[in-house]
């Protein structure tokens, strides 16, 4: 269970890298999610075989971050542990897809790792821009804007309580299966006989806190209704960020940037 | 609502799976007044005290807050004016930041930010607790997670608070921090609690539930020196008003 209480404790500290300041911090939400929207649509619509063609997309999120204070080992690690389960879902992509796709001198590379590597840089791509925009944001805020530009509340509230009662289920989950592990005396469990009780155990007391937190936010005068502190102004600055960088996608998306810029260097050179 | 009264009258709150929580209270506490609620564990002081925001509805009876009955309409403003600390912090504290936790309520009531600011600053000196502004509240004491939990609904500018246990699961130091904030206070106070030292020191009044229904209701001292009730209750005298159990002298 450590490991669950690791991951939530980690959204917390997302959350709280939000609270920081930086330009890109101090952009409104909605800006911040619709480039990263579309940066994830032009991402995910390559085809399989892209690559060399995804790597101009790195520009993004190296610049916001670069543009944004975050602790950049801390994203790439962020980044690096959902990789594996990339590297899972392209597991037999090379296994299955053996036609040679390019040449590398004497050896030829199949298509099937060129598609594994590139799910998994396109998996990093997105991955990364989504951590990035909770990180500048705050996931709060990200659902504010999402009800802002048109997402249904009933939406926007159910994702902020899941989120709030995210952390309340791994709580109730660490405390209990502490206490069954220390009564287990160091052996290697009571076996599952003690899970069915320890699973409904669980369910109840998640209720239970999810009940009295609620309380606690009905008694301070929620009704429904999350306020984020954020200031929510779409000015200049946010419509040149959107457009500009929809401009970038667009660009990188329709023409061949990478060839072009192969081209012009051996053009150059012969 | 300039006289923050608080009336109940013939209260009664059966919950859902049938248990009888609360048979028949009735008491007033007036304007300033700070009173504690005592009873063994099961009394119903937890089932009481969610009647006096409107989060529990009577079963039977009524339930007044500065004359008015709590009705739809008067619910936000009642809920603006009794300010509740609940017993687990942890329940109390669920925004990312400590700050952002204490504007909660502000935000609420839809003040501008202004405002939020200023009175998030206010409600976090008063409970010392400025520097712990930006800190996640996972990641505070228990000492602090109380203060701070005062705070969220301080920056609501209650007229009365009412807190569930305060010094439950505080060490020595914390517990008497709490005491010393909680004297300064000019609010009408509402506690209920366990630890009957700190009600003498608190508490001009106390009432005393006892299986659903008000056993007692007078001075704290008076109450106190009745041994035969307190023993009824399942309560016991606070350790400041027995002998001293090394020498005998009191
Ligand atoms: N949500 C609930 N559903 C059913 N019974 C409850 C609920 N909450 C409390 N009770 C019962 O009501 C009685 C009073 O509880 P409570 O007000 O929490 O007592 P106290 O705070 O004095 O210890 C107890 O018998 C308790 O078991
Ligand atoms: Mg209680």
């Amino acid at each position: 269970m450590r490991s669950i209480d690791g991951a939530v404790l980690d959204l917390k500290r997302l959350d709280l890298l939000a609270t920081g300041d930086s330009i890109i911090h101090r952009l409104d939400a909605r800006a911040k999610v619709i480039t990263t929207l579309f940066f994830i649509v032009m991402v995910v619509s390559y085809k399989r075989y892209a690559l060399a063609e995804l790597t101009p997309f790195l520009f993004f999120p190296v610049i916001t971050l670069a543009l944004s204070n975050l602790p950049i080992s801390y994203i790439l690690k962020k980044i690096a542990a959902i990789l594996p389960l990339a590297l899972f879902v392209g597991l037999f992509n090379p296994l299955f897809d053996r036609e040679t796709q390019v040449l590398l001198g004497p050896v030829a590379i199949s298509g099937g790792w060129i598609s594994l590597i590139s799910i998994m840089g396109r998996s990093a791509l997105t991955v990364g821009s989504a951590f990035i925009l909770i990180a500048t944001t705050g996931f709060i805020a990200v659902c504010h804007a999402l009800n802002r530009l048109g997402m249904p509340r009933v939406f926007t509230i159910q994702l902020l309580f899941l989120y709030r009662y995210i952390f309340v289920l791994t709580e109730e989950a660490t405390r209990t299966t502490r206490a069954r592990e220390l009564r287990a005396c160091g052996k290697k469990g009571l076996g599952f006989s003690s899970f069915g009780p320890l699973i409904g155990h669980l369910l109840i007391r998640t209720w239970a806190r999810a009940e009295r937190i609620h309380m606690a936010m009905v008694v301070r005068g929620f009704s429904g209704e999350f306020h984020s502190r954020q200031i929510n102004r779409f000015g200049h600055k946010e419509y040149l960020y959107v457009i500009g960088w929809s401009l970038v996608f667009i660009i990188l998306r329709t023409e061949d940037i990478t060839r072009i810029v192969g081209a012009a260097f051996t053009g150059i050179f012969s | 609502m300039s006289h923050h009264i608080v009336e109940v009258k013939n209260l009664k709150h059966v919950y859902a799976d049938g248990t009888i929580a609360l048979k028949d209270l009735s008491f007033t506490i007036h304007h300033g007044e700070s009173v504690a609620i005592i009873g063994a564990n099961g009394a119903g002081k937890s089932t009481l005290l969610l009647h006096l925001n409107g989060y529990l509805a009577p079963t039977v009876g009524e339930v007044r807050i500065g004359g008015f009955p709590l009705t739809p309409e008067t619910l936000p403003e009642i809920r603006r004016t009794v300010g509740m600390v609940f017993q687990d912090p942890d329940d109390q504290l669920f925004m990312p930041t400590v700050y952002e936790d204490v504007a909660f309520g502000p935000c609420n009531l839809g003040l501008p930010e202004e405002e939020v600011r200023q009175r998030v600053g206010e409600a976090l000196e008063k409970v010392g607790a400025g520097h712990l502004a930006q800190k996640p509240p996972y990641h505070l004491s228990g000492g602090e997670k109380k203060r701070v939990a005062i705070a969220t609904v301080l920056s609501m500018s209650p007229d009365i608070l009412v807190m569930d246990e305060p010094t439950n699961g505080l060490d020595p130091f914390s517990r008497r921090q709490l005491i010393g904030l909680l004297k300064d206070f000019h609010h009408t106070r509402i506690f209920t609690s366990h630890d009957l030292d700190m009600v003498i020191e608190l508490c001009e009044r106390t009432i005393v539930l006892h299986q659903g229904e008000v056993k007692a209701d007078g001075p704290t001292v008076a109450i106190f020196n009745n041994a035969q009730l307190l023993a009824e209750c399942r309560l016991e005298k606070p350790l400041s008003m027995q002998g001293c159990p090394i020498c005998g002298r009191s």
